[in-house]
């Protein structure tokens, strides 16, 4: 897989106007080739790959995160409406005037947000929900954070902010230089940190709530570190590129054939799917030709829900058959 | 009899409003199975998660000579292997894994790298429960049965003082049922306080040291089996005439009649 993440990086250093091989893409990375390709490959294309690959990876890593959590394997950030909430967040900093787009008092507002749906998602629930009333939850809430948006794009006199809401909506690498890089990789840091480090206690949580406490795992404050490590991720994933779904729900059931279903031992894998995924994604919406830009997250959305939709089949059959 | 490791005083639960456990006294040795009985919706379920400190209680739990309620759940953990009733497993995790997650609290976090001594720890629990030639096969396949004797191998493996037990041998066959209770009477020869909750009287009679009875949130009786299931108590709190005799030196009690 880490070999995959790499390769797929290298590609998309390669792919845009300026098409370049492999070789000349690493010779340009290394300081060699010449100038032009240098400065494209690192100033231009560069941060947008970083930016796939760390937030293709914390998406993956929350939304394995998650799935151990609510022990749900319909889980994921986006169908709780974490990203949509985070855009949300980001929205109102920007309409509001409040600071520069550039700023990190984005992210601070993306991460407030995020876990603050989140948290309304749980305590909405309740603790042993079943997965209609979370899916039920995730969608009133998402769906809130949405309305929420669509009032402040709609209140917004200026139709430069009505753009910039549009592409918090759509989800996008483009055009990302390193500041962004700086200002989203401290907080998705923090969050695959603090999601890594609750691993064992996931695992300990397979076996049920009760079960997870007798053995010392202190299941409230699991609870509350793993949304906040989702919440870092995510509100700092969300900041600089706007909404991407459906990775979280995804790069999960990619690996769970490959490594189990351990939720422990899914994490790492998890992660280094959703920056494999996020990555293609990114060269897709390069190599389609159409007439304006795709934005990636508008790709993700058109290839999760298909998945998703698949996995509610597959749920239905294993709930209509009397397993377990 | 011997001192007391497990104890309680004035022990009592209140639930959503409600108390449910009414000024609970205990003191039960080491070396002892104790069987708790008593109708549906006694306390029996409430009482044993109290005693592990899963729910909030007043009054004073004591266990190894520590106030519970001093103690992290950590060192909890360590102290008491509490089987919940069910064997709740949600992912397909291979029972081996599952028998693992009993070293949890001992700090075996990662199954696939256990020290020697927690190997052996797992090793010995899937033997005794034998449950050995599943190791490798997902949880979720397995039958009700095998389910079960896994969970307990999981509860084994912590080499807790003290094992809490809901309703081991429900769903159980009867030759389950009785390997479960065996499983349960040598770890209670080992030295291990082993608490078990079931309806079965028979079961209770035969294997358990002392039963304790509960009634609506209280102790109602506690003693050698042939005292806390005399006839008077089977009529009083069960509602029920027992058929009784011996058999290798162990008491039959068969419910016979609703009264």
């Amino acid at each position: 897989m880490v070999l995959l993440v790499a390769l797929l990086a290298v590609i998309s250093l390669g792919v845009g106007p300026v098409r370049m091989s492999p070789l000349k893409v690493l010779e340009a990375l290394f300081g060699g080739g010449d100038d032009v390709h240098q400065v494209i490959v690192r100033q231009i294309r560069l941060p947008r790959a970083i930016l796939a690959v760390a937030i293709g990876g914390i998406l993956g890593l929350s939304g394995a995160a998650l799935q151990g959590l609510l022990r749900n394997p319909l889980a994921s950030p986006s169908l709780f409406g974490a990203p949509q909430a985070a855009a949300f967040g980001a929205v109102l900093v920007i309409a509001l005037g409040l600071a520069d787009v550039r700023s990190y008092a984005l992210p601070a507002a993306a991460i407030a947000m995020a876990f603050l749906s989140v948290f309304a998602l749980l305590a909405v629930a309740g603790r042993n929900a079943g997965l209609l009333i979370l899916i039920l939850a995730g969608l009133a809430i998402s769906s809130l954070a949405g309305a929420a948006t669509a009032l402040a794009m709609n209140l917004s006199s200026n139709p430069f902010v009505a753009l910039e809401i549009a592409f918090w909506l759509l989800g996008s690498l483009e055009d990302r230089s390193f500041r962004h890089v700086m200002l989203a990789l401290p907080f998705i840091a923090i969050g695959a940190a603090v999601l890594m480090s609750q691993r064992s206690a996931l695992r300990a949580l397979s076996l049920g709530e009760e079960t997870a406490q007798s053995l010392g795992v202190n299941v409230g404050s699991l609870r509350l570190i793993v949304i906040l490590g989702v919440a870092f991720g995510v509100g700092g994933a969300v900041a600089v590129t706007g909404s991407i779904g459906f990775i979280g729900l995804i790069a999960p059931h990619l690996m769970r054939p490959l490594v189990g279903y351990d939720p422990a031992r899914l994490l790492v894998p998890s992660a280094l799917a959703g920056a494999a995924l996020l990555t293609a994604a990114d060269i897709a919406v390069r190599v389609i030709p159409s007439t304006s830009d795709i934005k990636v997250g508008v790709l993700t959305s058109l290839i999760g829900v298909p998945f998703f939709l698949y996995l509610i089949m597959r749920e239905r059959r294993a709930l209509g058959g009397g397993v377990g | 009899m011997m001192e007391a490791f497990l104890t309680a005083q004035h022990l009592s639960v209140t639930l959503a409003g409600r108390e449910v456990l009414h000024d609970i006294a205990l003191a039960l040795p080491r070396r002892h199975l104790v069987a708790l009985v008593g109708p549906n919706g006694a306390g029996k379920t409430t009482l044993l998660r109290a005693l592990a400190g899963l729910l909030p209680s007043r009054g004073a739990i004591h266990v190894g000579g520590d106030a519970l309620s001093a103690l992290s759940l950590r060192e909890r953990a360590k102290r008491f292997g509490y089987l919940p009733q069910g064997h709740i497993v949600h992912w397909p995790l291979p029972a081996r894994d599952i028998v693992a997650l009993g070293r949890y609290p001992h700090g075996a976090t990662d199954p696939g790298r256990l020290s020697a001594r927690d190997a052996e720890a797992v090793e010995r629990a899937m033997r005794a429960t034998d449950v050995t030639q599943f190791s490798a096969r997902p949880a979720t396949e397995l039958s009700g049965g095998e389910r079960s004797r896994v969970a307990l191998a999981r509860v084994l493996a912590v080499e807790a003082p003290v094992i809490l037990a809901d309703e081991p041998t429900a769903a159980l066959d009867p030759r389950f049922q009785i390997e479960v209770m065996k499983n349960l009477r040598a770890a209670a020869d080992s030295g291990i306080l082993a608490i078990v909750v079931t309806h079965d009287l028979g079961l209770a009679a035969r294997y358990a040291d002392m039963v304790m009875v509960m009634r609506e949130g209280r102790l109602v009786a506690q003693g050698p089996p042939a005292e806390a299931l005399s006839d008077e108590i089977l009529a009083d709190v069960f509602r029920v005439t027992a058929y009784r005799a011996g058999f290798e030196h162990r008491m039959i009690v068969v419910p016979w009649a609703g009264l």
